[in-house]
C-alpha cells in the first residue's frame, strides 16, 4: 500500500482519537453550566442545541423570541456580504498584486501606499465608513472587502515576483510580447500564491463581516451575535458562533477544492 | 545562414568590487557548425551564452548574428535550459506550440512540424502529458522539441544534459547529434564534461576562469557520423588528455 494513504481503519481510529477531547469539553461544559447560578451565564450545550434548533425550525413571528426561524436568512446576509466583498477584493486584489510584482514602476507607485496602510486594522475603518457609506450594506461591504484585499495583493505580489527566471527567459526566446509574458507565464506561475492570498483573505473577510454587522448594519450573524448578548440569549450566542466557524470553514474547503482543480500540476507535482 | 561573429566581447558586472566574468572574447561560428564552450564553472561560458541569447547585453565588444548586431532575445535564436524550463501547467503539446502560439501563427502552419518533431524525440504518445510526469530526459527532449518547433536556426544549449544520469545522458547526446545532422542548425554547447564536448562537437572553445578568457580553439579530428565507439579511440584519448593539460595549467 502506498505510503502517506490511511487504511479505512486507520482513518476511523485516527477520527476517534480527534473526537476524545473535544468530548470531555463538551461534557465539562455540560456539567459546569448545569451547576446552579451558572444558567444565566453559561448555557449548556443541550439548552444551545434547542436555542439553535428554534432559530433554525422555529416559526418566525411566534411569541416572543424575535430569533425564532431566522437563522438561515440570517445567514445568507452574512455569507452574501462576504461573498460580495470578498469577491471585489479577488477581482482588484490579484490584478493589482500581479503589476506590483511585475513592473516596477507600478512597485514604485502603488507599494508605499499599500504598505503603509495595510497596518491600519479593518476594525479602525469602522467610524470612517459608517460615515462614509452609513448604517447600510455597503459600510459592512467595504470593511470586508479592505480586509480580504491586503493579503490577496501582498501575495500576488510574492508570486509574481518569484516567477523562475528562465522561465521568463524561455517566454521571451520563443518570441512573447510583454502582454503575453504576463497573461500566459507569470500569472500562471503566481497561482500557488495567489491561492495562499485568497484563503488568508477570506477568513479576515469572515473577522470582518462581523465586526461590520455589530456596527454597521441591522442583520446577519454579527448583528444577532451583539443583539442576543444584549437581551441575555446566551444560547443564541453560542449558535452563532459555531454557525460563523462552519460557514468560514465551508468556504475555505470551497477554495481549496477550486485551488486542487486548477493547481492540478502543481499536485502532481509534490508527489 | 546563421553565421556568428564575436569580437573583444567583455561583460563586466558593475558593483563595490567589479566582476570581469568575460574579458577580450573572440569566437567565429559558422552557418551549420556545432561549437563546444568547455570550461569549469566560473568561467563565463553560461554568461556568453546569455548574451548570444539577448538576456543580457555585453558591455563591450561586437555580438554579430549574420551581419547584424544581437537585440533582445527571439526565436531565431532557441535556447535549451540546464533544467528544461518547460511551463508546468502547459501540457508537452502546449510547451511545444508555446512560440508559435504566442507570434500567432494558424494551427495549419505548425502543427505537422510540432507533430514531427515530438516524432524526432520520441515523445509522440506523451502529448497530454504534463512536465511533472516526465522523467529528466524525456523533459529535455521536450525542450528540444520546442526549439526545433519553433525554427530556430542558432541552438543555444546551457548544459543541457548535466542534470541527466550517464546513461540517459549518452541517448540524449546520440538524438541531438542525428538532429543536428538531420536539420543542419548551428548549435553552441555550453559544458564542463570533456568527452561530451569531445564527442558532439566540431570545435572546444576552452575557456578559463576569472577572467572569463577564451584559453584555446581546438578542431575535433573525429569524422561524422559518430558513434559511441569513437569515445574509445586513440584521437578521442589524446584529445581528452591535451584538453586537460590546458584546464589544469
Amino acid at each position: 500500500m502506498a505510503s502517506g494513504r490511511l487504511s479505512i481503519r486507520d482513518r476511523f481510529g485516527s477520527l476517534l482519537l480527534g473526537t476524545i477531547v473535544p468530548l470531555v469539553l463538551l461534557l465539562l461544559w455540560q456539567y459546569a453550566g448545569s451547576r446552579p447560578g451558572m444558567a444565566g451565564i453559561i448555557p449548556t450545550p443541550l439548552k444551545v442545541l434547542e436555542g439553535w434548533h428554534g432559530w433554525i425550525f422555529g416559526e418566525q413571528g411566534m411569541g416572543l423570541n424575535p430569533y425564532l426561524g431566522t437563522w438561515l436568512s440570517n445567514v445568507q446576509y452574512s455569507s452574501m456580504r462576504v461573498a460580495q466583498g470578498f469577491g471585489l477584493a479577488a477581482l482588484l486584489g490579484v490584478p493589482i498584486g500581479l503589476m506590483i510584482g511585475w513592473s516596477r514602476i507600478v512597485a514604485q507607485m502603488i507599494d508605499p501606499m499599500i504598505q503603509s496602510l495595510r497596518p491600519i486594522p479593518i476594525t479602525a475603518w469602522l467610524p470612517f465608513s459608517i460615515a462614509l457609506f452609513g448604517i447600510r450594506d455597503f459600510g459592512s461591504i467595504f470593511l470586508i472587502f479592505l480586509g480580504g484585499l491586503y493579503p490577496i495583493i501582498v501575495n500576488t505580489t510574492q508570486g509574481a515576483r518569484d516567477v523562475e527566471r528562465n522561465l521568463v527567459r524561455a517566454a521571451l526566446m520563443m518570441g512573447a510580447s510583454r502582454r503575453q509574458l504576463l497573461m500566459r507565464v507569470v500569472f500562471p506561475a503566481s497561482m500557488p500564491s495567489v491561492f495562499t492570498g485568497l484563503r488568508i483573505g477570506l477568513g479576515i473577510s469572515w473577522t470582518a463581516v462581523i465586526v461590520s454587522e455589530m456596527v454597521a448594519v441591522k442583520s446577519g450573524l454579527g448583528y444577532v451575535l451583539w443583539d442576543a448578548y444584549y437581551v441575555g440569549r446566551m444560547d443564541i450566542v453560542l449558535a452563532d458562533m459555531v454557525s460563523i466557524g462552519m460557514l468560514g470553514f465551508l468556504s475555505d474547503r470551497l477554495i481549496v477544492y477550486i485551488e486542487r482543480r486548477v493547481l492540478a500540476w502543481r499536485i502532481l507535482q509534490s508527489h | 545562414m546563421a553565421e556568428i561573429v564575436i569580437e573583444g566581447l567583455s561583460k563586466i558586472y558593475p558593483g563595490p568590487s567589479p566582476v570581469r566574468a568575460l574579458d577580450g572574447i573572440d569566437v567565429r561560428v559558422g552557418t551549420g557548425d556545432f561549437v563546444a564552450l568547455l570550461g569549469p564553472s566560473g568561467c563565463g561560458k553560461s554568461t556568453l551564452l546569455n548574451l548570444i541569447a539577448g538576456f543580457e547585453a555585453p558591455t563591450s565588444g561586437q555580438l554579430l548574428l549574420d551581419g547584424k548586431g544581437v537585440g533582445a532575445p527571439g526565436p531565431d535564436r532557441g535556447v535549451v535550459f540546464q533544467e528544461a524550463a518547460l511551463f508546468p501547467w502547459l501540457t508537452v503539446w502546449e510547451n511545444v506550440v508555446f512560440g508559435p502560439k504566442v507570434q500567432g501563427l494558424p494551427r495549419s502552419e505548425y502543427e505537422d512540424r510540432a507533430n514531427r518533431m515530438l516524432e524526432i524525440v520520441g515523445l509522440r504518445d506523451f502529448r497530454n502529458h504534463l512536465p511533472v510526469q516526465l522523467s529528466g530526459g524525456m523533459r529535455q527532449r521536450v525542450g528540444i522539441a520546442r526549439i526545433l518547433t519553433l525554427g530556430s536556426r542558432v541552438l543555444l544549449m546551457d548544459e543541457p544534459f548535466g542534470a541527466l544520469d550517464a546513461q540517459t545522458r549518452l541517448t540524449m547526446q546520440e538524438l541531438l547529434l542525428s538532429v543536428w545532422q538531420a536539420l543542419q542548425p548551428t548549435i553552441i554547447f555550453v559544458t564542463h564534461d570533456i568527452d561530451e564536448a569531445i564527442f558532439l562537437s566540431s570545435t572546444i572553445y576552452v575557456m578559463s576562469a576569472r577572467p572569463g578568457r577564451i584559453q584555446e580553439r581546438i578542431d575535433v579530428p573525429l569524422a561524422r557520423p559518430r558513434t559511441v565507439a569513437d569515445t574509445a579511440s586513440e584521437t578521442f584519448s589524446a584529445l581528452k588528455l591535451r584538453i586537460l593539460n590546458l584546464i589544469r595549467h
